[in-house]
């Protein structure tokens, strides 16, 4: 059974936390999501250009760039999170071109040995999958893909070919951190996913509060937080840990005790 | 794979790839619509009507076809330097005589029809120099689109008078103050824009790049310039040119003018970078010093580091201040079709004034970088050999920069 079996696996949902690598202590501040009870780990590869990026991920980037981060020091973070961390799932996130600078076959290699369960890219669309999606299946590493309000029925099967671990539901057309969508289009949108796919399903942009996470935990298998954790890392620096533990727990207690509530 | 091809015009594949190059490297938000947009342009390819319509705004609107001409000063001025019985005849297909002032319009004029053919009723572009904003703002104003301009703070800074243009036009200009806050950075945030407003929204890409079916559309609207240019010189001189020149950034004017003397064997075509302050300092030239990665919807040469991520590029003429190239061009550089070569600021601004000074044409940065090779080329080729180049753009727009370069206070 893979970790993310087990994370998705009980009845309640799971909570997926973002963070970019390289911006603050990332080993302290990841360990306070999974302290606070994050159930899946969404580490973010710093990127020059990250264009699907609200203005509060797209600043953790450039702060972490700034530090000289690189992509061995992402895959050491990942390495030692595993090391340290060997049942929680970790998933890279990412920009395309620097998954596949050094061949999509090094990239794969480097994270399958470094204990990476999943790899989000961005901008590479089932249309490009030769790119980067047969070395990442080839290495064990599953492919996470998006699907979008603008993924209509004739698209959806391409989308979830060659897809694994789960299915990311991108839950408004838009960028990173901003506004959210409406409980009804997101129920309505998960409800045709899973008919289509045994994965489980995310869904993710725009939540940034415990009771968004909650509302939206009700009717999908799980719920993507990042542009709010990235922000304390913004304004906190070293201080951010507690802080991270704080919003985490919150989050966490909302989206597992969900269904509850809504019974 | 570098097996060569029986036609160089046939390109790209139904994927969209030129080679290795080119591709859909989008967001799935963007994809359906991507998918849209080249079944749209398919139809309107086959349409008579909006190839009529197309044609009847470039002649009545831009002002073509544009002329061909001979700069017989110029010509002599470079033989002075060369050996007896060398020097090649220099042509000029006078670009920047178009409405704008420079070749962009071509494009934003065909992209336009396609955006009303498919609906749309706001308008997105990026723009570096101004002069694709400019173009954008135009035919929007023309149309009646309401119409967005993203521009990096550092351009918005230093091109102030084709800000004004656009806001005279109607448009929204938008200054982005991320990364190095110029052309890349401008790309960004239409991309941004655009994933949040698929819905009626087009982004007119302003050069030959960008996700399939853009740089294939773009290079089609603009070989408007080397189809009238090719028949321009059989026309006047019954023979071909025999080495074809273009300054290349993004590469939509350099592939506008090669790509309908793609098959002509004998017409050598010459892709001229901007190489800044030089190719071992900062520079814009990521044919010569980059390499292949993915970056703005495309996979092409790019000016990056071992880890992929994307170097700020350097060049006077804000208009080939790009780190990256359109995909037909690293394909037709792979290939061996097309040769690239670069140029450095120095280099260009004495090209601007030689231009000034022999022919009474005030020539834009980006051709200016064209013209500095035609000076190396022109004296290794015999009397009767011919050089074509493509002046894409006037000058008016850059005489600040040039001003500020030789340390003149206007």
């Amino acid at each position: 059974m893979s970790r993310f079996d087990t994370a998705f696996s009980t009845d309640r949902p799971a909570l997926v936390c973002f963070l970019t690598a390289g911006d603050g202590d990332t080993a302290s501040n990841l360990d306070a999501l999974v302290a606070g009870g994050a159930d899946v780990i969404e580490l973010g590869m710093p990127f020059t250009d990250p264009m699907a990026d609200g203005p509060a991920i797209q600043a953790a980037n450039l702060r972490s760039l700034g530090k000289g981060t690189t992509t061995r020091d992402v895959l050491l973070i990942a390495r030692e999170f595993r090391a340290r961390h060997p049942e929680v799932p970790l998933v890279l996130m990412g920009y395309a071109n620097p998954m596949v600078r050094r061949g999509p076959e090094w990239f794969a290699a480097e994270a399958a040995g470094a204990g990476v369960d999943g790899v989000i890219c961005v901008d590479i669309p089932p249309e490009e999958d030769p790119e980067l999606g047969p070395a990442l299946r080839d290495n064990g590493v599953a492919l996470i893909r998006l699907a979008t309000p603008t993924s209509d029925a004739a698209r959806l099967p391409a989308v979830l070919e060659g897809s694994g671990g789960f299915l990311y539901y991108v839950s408004v057309a838009g960028i990173t951190g901003k506004q959210q969508a409406a409980l009804g289009s997101i129920q309505q949108a998960v409800d045709r996913l899973k008919a289509a796919t045994d994965l489980p399903v995310a869904v993710g942009f725009g939540v940034r509060t415990p009771e968004q996470a909650a509302t939206i935990a009700r009717v999908a298998d799980g719920v993507v937080v990042g542009s709010a954790l990235v922000e304390l890392v913004g304004q906190h620096g070293d201080a951010a840990p507690r802080h991270l533990q704080d919003l985490t727990r919150q989050l966490a207690e909302a989206v597992h005790t969900s269904r509850k509530v809504a019974a | 794979m570098n097996q060569q091809p029986n036609s160089y015009r046939t390109g790209p594949d139904e994927r969209g790839h030129f080679g290795q190059f080119g591709g859909r490297y989008v967001a799935e938000t963007l994809m359906p619509l991507i998918l849209e947009l080249e079944r749209e342009y398919r139809r309107a390819k086959n349409d008579p009507a909006f190839q009529a319509q197309f044609d009847d705004l470039l002649e009545h609107y831009v002002g073509r076809p544009s002329p061909l001409y001979y700069a017989e000063r110029l010509t002599d001025a470079l033989r002075e330097n060369a050996d007896d019985g060398m020097g090649a005849q220099i042509w000029f297909k006078r670009d920047e005589l178009n409405h704008t002032g420079a070749h962009k319009i071509n494009n934003c004029v065909g992209q336009i029809l396609l955006a009303m053919r498919m609906g749309k009723t706001r308008i997105i572009a990026e723009t570096g120099a101004g002069q694709h904003g400019v173009a954008t703002a135009t035919v929007c104003a023309r149309f009646g689109l309401p119409c967005v301009i993203y521009m990096g703070a550092t351009d918005v800074a230093r091109q102030q008078p084709n800000v004004f243009r656009m806001k005279l036009l109607g448009a929204e200009v938008i200054p982005v103050t991320s990364g190095a806050a110029t052309l890349k950075d401008a790309m960004n945030e239409g991309l941004r824009d655009w994933v949040a407003n698929v819905h009626d929204t087009f982004y007119i890409i302003g050069t030959a790049a960008g996700p399939h079916p853009y740089p294939e559309l773009v290079r089609d609207f603009q070989s408007v310039i080397g189809k009238e240019a090719r028949a321009q010189m059989l026309d006047r001189i019954d023979r071909l040119p025999d080495l074809l020149v273009a300054a290349i950034g993004g590469g939509s004017n350099a592939i506008g003018l090669f790509h309908p003397f793609l098959d002509d064997p004998d017409v050598k075509m010459l892709g001229v970078e901007a190489a800044g302050h030089g190719l071992d300092k900062q520079h814009a030239a990521s044919l010569a010093g980059g390499s292949p990665g993915i970056l703005h919807g495309n996979k092409t040469y790019l000016l990056q580091d071992e880890d992929g991520q994307i170097a700020e590029a350097h060049s006077i003429s804000a208009g080939l201040d790009y780190p990256g190239i359109g995909p037909e061009h690293a394909w037709l550089k792979e290939i061996g079709r097309v040769e690239y070569t670069s140029a450095t600021d120095e280099d260009a601004l004495k090209a601007f004034q030689l231009l000034c000074q022999t022919e009474g044409i005030i020539p834009a940065l980006e051709p200016s970088h064209a013209i500095a090779a035609i000076v190396e080329r022109a004296r290794e080729m015999p009397r009767d050999s011919i050089i074509l180049a493509n002046l894409c753009g006037r000058g008016d727009k850059d005489i600040f920069t040039v001003a500020e370069a030789l340390g003149v206070q206007l």
